[in-house]
């Protein structure tokens, strides 16, 4: 049976910038499933937040433009569709979450009326029942006092209230689809475990699809089903959450475990991955990761690996293992 | 008796909030409200807390980058904050500060070397050739290249600038360096690399840290001893390994029970704070934590629990151990 919701195929997407072209992402493939967490993981620059504004073609052009691949959501192409069917898919069968939420809402309406608003767009319900779905859906993500709440402006909400408020925005219309850049990044630590919960819920209660999109290895271990480890534009792995955290074969999936602080290991020195991130505009040949990787071998600089299927979902873009 | 490098006694730093036209004084945020501590030579102190506890204000305060409410601050026994601006210079040579975001504390117009050089420069020491030999034994110091000495910040990545701010810390040969969340701009591969440094550097140049960060992982791996801040006030400080195996403040067990884990097997129990942190210029009456705590009792409400001394060197302050 075929559960896939939306399926990523050779996703291509580049900058066209003064000093060159970025190959923020360079042929990217992968499906989601319905009512799984699959996450996105990768250092700053390696594609991961391209990807995710790429499925909703939200990539500001000039200078970014999808050079190639396709977007299929239920088989529809999004990168060929109709800009009016996109209206129709965007923010009402997928929703998208955006890391910082103060960014995301405008500072001169109240929260009522924001978070309403698609509501009346999508679902074409009158003021009063708006609102009404509105206060529903903010006393669904925990947002206390709900009611007084909806008169406020942004400025008067914290940031973790601000995200509570573009998760229910982005619940309005029941997406099937839940795009989430990462979401808890810019909140404090005991916040972050409440929207995390959230989240969670989400995906049990309403066997929503999550793209997940962070950094962060220990949220990722929190949350997600799947992930996928990105490097330099590109899958370098990618497996169920236990294939990676239990067995990570790539170089740079062992680096990432490898330099996080370890509240129980004590006060060692870390074990760094050497080097930085390469430029996208004049990226290494063959594997992108060569310059920084401990196992290199001739044939890294020569030729760009293939992904190898090790066992079930399970695949890597090594040469080691092919 | 002098107890260490600095001590600290009651510190408080009020900020004036005011109103109309007049700028009526109304009320004081209390970003630092009673707070005393030591660091000794050569320890690193970890000072950790969630946004708007106040814990950047006691950074600078402490360095007399803001001027004190109230409260003492000895350097080696003598009260800085009665010091004049010839002494405070004085003083700038033996205690420096890293900042977080190291694009917004470089001058973008002056080159990697003169922004090393500046305070060589500012307190006369060596002659010009001096001057350039120590950019040059800095930049190797912190892992660069001499030829970045001509080279303009934005050329470098955040990594290297941030290489570039603790350079410029250790040029007066400093005893104390506060660091106000070095690492929490940079991605996890850098950021390893960063502490190993800050770590490095202590044991060769006998360095004591005062170490600000809101990551309980990234504190834990550099710190000897950890103070948690909460709302202004420090909850509870202990040895590194006391405080992670037994922690006894109900916001320090939620903390680190917040911690996302890079771990899918590790199923936790998870101490869910509600609530928010309450404003500092209105904070509860009481334990400033009663609103949130999950253990609250009668008293928590009614009256201000103090600092106790506990077993093993353990100072906490809450009414659960009276």
């Amino acid at each position: 049976m075929n559960n896939t919701v939306l399926e990523v195929k050779h996703l291509k997407t580049y900058f066209f910038t003064r000093s060159g072209v970025v190959k923020a992402v360079d042929g990217i493939s992968f499906g989601l499933r319905k009512g799984e967490s699959l996450c996105l993981v990768g250092e700053s620059g390696c594609g991961k937040t391209a990807t995710a504004l790429s499925i909703l073609r939200l990539i500001d052009s000039p200078p970014g433009r999808i050079i190639g691949g396709e977007i299929l959501y239920h088989g529809e192409d999004l990168l060929r569709c109709s800009s009016e069917r996109l209206r129709q898919i965007r923010g009402n069968r997928i929703a998208m979450i955006f890391q910082d939420p103060q960014t995301s809402l405008n500072p001169v309406f109240t929260i009522g009326d924001q978070v309403a608003e698609q509501i009346k767009l999508h679902l074409r319900l009158k003021h009063k029942p708006a609102m009404e779905r509105a206060l529903y859906l903010m006393e669904q993500v925990g947002i206390p006092q709900a009611r007084e709440r909806m008169k406020d402006y942004p400025h008067q909400f914290s940031g973790g209230m601000k995200q509570r408020v573009m998760i229910a925005a982005a619940l309005s219309c029941e997406p099937e689809i839940l795009i989430a850049d990462e979401p808890t990044t810019a909140l404090d630590t005991t916040i972050k475990a409440q929207i995390l919960d959230i989240f969670r819920d989400l995906k049990q209660e309403r066997n929503m699809s999550i793209l997940f999109i962070t950094h962060d290895l220990g949220t990722v271990a929190g949350i997600a089903d799947r992930i996928i480890v990105m490097y330099g534009g590109r899958v370098a792995e990618a497996g169920t959450a236990l294939d990676i955290f239990d067995q990570p074969k790539h170089p740079y999936t062992h680096g990432l475990f490898n330099c996080l602080p370890n509240i129980s290991a004590g006060r060692n020195r870390l074990t760094p991955i050497p080097g930085m991130i390469p430029s996208l505009i004049d990226p290494p040949e063959g594997c992108i990761f060569n310059p920084r990787c401990e196992h290199r071998m001739p044939i890294c600089s020569e030729e760009r690996p293939k992904e190898v299927v090790l066992s079930g979902e399970h695949f890597v873009a090594c040469h080691l293992y092919s | 008796m002098s107890k260490g490098l600095v001590e600290v006694e009651n510190l408080k730093k009020y900020y004036p909030v005011t109103a109309g036209l007049l700028s009526r004084h109304v009320a004081d945020v209390k970003a630092v409200d009673g707070v005393s501590f030591y660091i000794m030579e050569g320890e690193t102190l970890g000072l950790v807390g969630e946004s708007g506890c106040g814990k950047s204000s006691l950074g600078r305060t402490l360095l007399r980058l803001e001027e004190p409410t109230a409260g003492r601050v000895l350097y080696k026994g003598s009260d800085i904050t009665r010091w004049d601006k010839r002494q405070l210079k004085e003083l700038r040579k033996e205690a420096q500060m890293i900042f977080q975001d190291p694009q917004s504390s470089l001058d973008p117009r002056m080159t990697i070397g003169d922004s090393i050089g500046e305070a060589l420069l500012i307190h006369s020491i060596g002659s010009e050739k001096d001057r350039l030999e120590r950019v040059e034994e800095l930049l190797k110091r912190v892992g660069l290249e001499p030829e970045h000495a001509m080279r303009y910040p934005h050329e470098l990545s955040g990594g290297q600038k941030q290489r570039v701010g603790i350079a410029r810390a250790l040029a007066v040969t400093p005893k104390l360096i506060v660091a106000d969340e070095p690492v929490s701009a940079l991605d996890v591969s850098v950021q390893a690399q960063i502490l190993n440094l800050i770590m490095d550097l202590q044991r060769e140049l006998e360095l004591a840290y005062l170490f600000i960060a809101h990551d309980l992982a990234v504190i834990g791996q550099v710190s000897d001893r950890i103070a948690v801040m909460y709302l202004g006030q420090i909850i509870e400080l202990a040895d590194r390994t006391e405080l992670f195996s037994h922690p006894l403040h109900p916001y320090t067990e939620a903390l680190l029970s917040a911690i996302p884990l890079p771990d899918p097997h590790q199923k936790r129990e998870r101490i869910l704070l509600q609530g928010e942190v309450p404003s500092p210029v209105n904070p509860p009456p009481g334990c400033r934590f009663h609103t949130r705590c999950p253990r609250v009792m009668k008293l928590c409400r009614q009256e201000l629990p103090t600092l106790k001394l506990l077993e093993g060197n353990h100072l906490v302050s809450c009414h659960l151990y009276g």
